[in-house]
């Protein structure tokens, strides 16, 4: 299953430069779509190319294209979502430090298709050094007229630019990356208008993941239908995931997309399995937000069948005995992991990150918290898991974001699945 | 950021001294500026602030965040609003460096807990304070996304991977040693062509 389409040229010497990757067949893709296709046409090969969101919601990025309000006489923005910061997440780090131009080539083909002539690059600032390899990369292609005026001598014109975060993983959901790039707090706004329609300084915006839109490279390489029949069903193509935990292999692994999760475990192509030849304990399949499995369900979905790295297979038996494909951040546990640790310290996470806006949340992730903290350290009472449950219930769908949802599901699907494992702590 | 009870009283801290950028940096403020639409240099203010906190005493006391207001034609509040939500910003004097270790899921599980305690116990400092002799502040971070090669710390935004007790103890020494001279990593303005 190994197949290599994004990071096929990850391993050249010097692949970071413009003229290496040049040489190795970058660029070639937007040349063919600027000299040879209409925008329209670029668009049409990413709706049939089935790709779908890859920063974790997994929505299709050809109808998300198409929501842009393009009767507008505004300027239209491209704004790349790389504020990469779901725990167990960094495959976008690792492809901007390696790739810079697939990225830059993918918002050139981008924009063009939507009608773009300015695309900022949303980064987190942690990753300050990134900050530099992708404004050299600019600084190249526009030197070799790929950005600025009159690109290849047609009359499409594009700048990019990338702009800072400043530490909050709430900039990573898209209006509140917004309100951080026009310069405020990262308070999501509510919705709609989406983006699409009041999006940047209010104009038709569109929000894409790095990981997303570096695709769109290969998919006007390879052609739209080509790229669909990677993969299975409506999880089509390859997808990068980021594996790390109590592994033998962590790191960034391409994966054609239907790769069974034992293969990914064990495999030694992959994560080469459990370190110290311990027992595998569970799982996070799609970085912290998602619900966590145990090892059988992990493995296997609840009718026997093998879980596959697709967004249907790992949502097979929804909440119940399922998951989500989300971000691709595969955490591992082993055996001698603590689950109701884990919980605590993801949930100190979510409080931290809760921008404070929405009641259910604010409040919710602190006494999630404060009750998670006693049950750790010795003075929980019985009745806090049933509050734990209901106060989860409770933050779910009542926020203006997900990230309310974010720091329920990891809590109720801990109890869900290691109800003991709590019960054996407060006893 | 920093909503429950975390003890944070976010005391600003006022120096009543004039600061101001270099003339390099003033230009390099000013094309910044322009990467926005007319009327929009508030857009601006994330970069602005990084590169203010690096080059004018290493945290952002009023007096810089008031000049930096007043070069983006902000009302102070505009910044003070988003100085104190972002947490890479600080709003105290801090160490020479500033140990950041992630303390988030992934590398919880790979040690990191006690990289950090490790860290409390060699330089006798508590999370949130600083050595005596000003070189080190200690700080608990959360996710840096860097998962894969945990334990995870940063020092001055730079990245320190696979750490363990000896490895984070080497860092620190290696830091002490480093005194006074000035670091090879690129600044915050020079990251921008």
């Amino acid at each position: 299953m190994g197949r290599a389409i994004l990071l096929d040229k990850v391993n050249i010497p010097g692949i970071r430069a413009f003229e290496v990757y040049r040489e190795h067949g970058g660029y070639k893709p937007a040349g063919k779509a600027l000299l040879g296709m209409t925008p329209a046409q670029v668009q049409q090969e990413v709706i049939k190319s089935g790709l779908r969101g890859r920063g974790g919601a997994g929505f299709p990025t050809g109808l998300k294209w198409s929501f842009l309000d393009r009767k507008s006489d505004k300027p239209r923005y491209l704004v790349c979502n790389a504020d990469e910061s779901e725990p167990g997440t960094f495959k976008d780090r690792y492809l901007m430090e390696k790739l810079p131009h697939l990225l830059i080539e993918g918002l050139i083909l981008s924009s063009y298709a939507l009608g773009v002539k300015t695309c900022y690059i949303y980064i987190r600032g942690e990753f300050k050094y990134l900050v530099g390899i992708l404004e050299t990369a600019i600084h190249e292609a526009k030197k070799n007229n790929y950005l600025g005026e009159k690109i290849l001598g047609t009359d499409f014109s594009l700048e990019i630019y990338v702009h800072p975060g400043a530490g909050a993983y709430i900039c990573g959901e898209e209006t509140a990356l917004l309100e951080s790039l026009e310069g405020k707090r990262g308070n999501p706004r509510i919705k709609p208008p989406f983006p699409a329609y009041k999006g940047l300084y209010d104009c038709p915006t569109v929000v894409n993941n790095v990981e997303t839109l570096a695709t769109v490279t290969s998919i006007i390489s390879m052609g739209g239908d080509a790229y669909s029949k990677l993969g299975i069903g409506k999880s089509t193509g390859t997808k990068l995931m980021s594996a790390c935990g109590n592994i033998n292999k962590p790191g960034v692994y391409e994966i054609e997309m239907g790769l069974p999760v034992e293969d990914f475990i064990y495999s030694e192509e992959y994560c080469g399995g459990i370190k110290n030849d311990r027992m595998l304990k569970a799982v996070i399949p799609g970085g912290s937000s998602v619900p966590i499995l145990p090892a059988d369900l992990i493995l296997n979905t609840a009718k026997g069948q093998p879980r596959l790295l697709t967004y249907e297979s790992l949502a097979e038996g929804e909440f119940i005995s399922g998951s989500m494909l989300g971000s691709g951040g595969f955490i591992v546990f082993d055996e001698n992991a603590c689950i109701v640790r884990n919980t605590w310290n993801l949930t100190r996470f979510y409080r931290h990150e809760s921008c404070g806006q929405c009641s259910p949340c604010r409040e919710g992730t602190g006494w999630m918290e404060k009750i998670l903290y006693r049950i750790e350290h010795g003075q929980g009472r019985m009745s806090d898991i049933d509050l734990l449950v209901r106060i989860a219930k409770n933050i779910e769908g009542n926020t203006i974001c997900p990230l309310g949802d974010a720091a329920a599901w990891p809590v109720a699907s801990a109890i869900r699945h290691f109800r003991k494992e709590f019960e054996e702590h407060i006893k | 950021m920093n909503t429950g009870n975390s003890v944070n009283h976010h005391l600003f801290v006022r120096e009543n001294k004039a600061v101001s950028f270099s003339d390099e940096t003033l230009e390099k403020v000013r094309s910044l500026i322009r990467r926005y639409p007319e009327g929009r240099q508030k857009s601006a203010l994330l970069p602005v602030l990084h590169i203010a906190q690096e080059e004018l005493g290493g945290f952002l006391s009023v007096d810089t965040m008031d000049y930096v207001a007043s070069l983006l034609n902000l009302n102070p509040i505009e910044v003070y609003e988003v100085a104190t939500f972002y947490s890479m910003f600080y709003l105290d004097k801090m160490g020479k460096y500033v140990l950041e270790v992630c303390h988030t899921g992934p590398c919880a599980i790979c040690g990191g807990e006690d990289v950090l305690q490790h860290i409390r116990d060699y330089l006798h400092i508590e999370t949130g304070e600083t050595t005596p002799d000003g070189m080190f502040t200690l700080k608990e971070v959360e996710c840096l996304g860097a998962c894969g090669n945990g334990p995870v710390m940063q020092v001055n935004t730079e990245f320190y991977e696979h750490m363990t007790a000896r490895q984070v103890e080497k860092v620190i020494e290696d830091l002490r040693q480093k005194q006074g001279e000035e670091g090879t990593s690129k600044g915050w303005a020079e990251q921008f062509s």
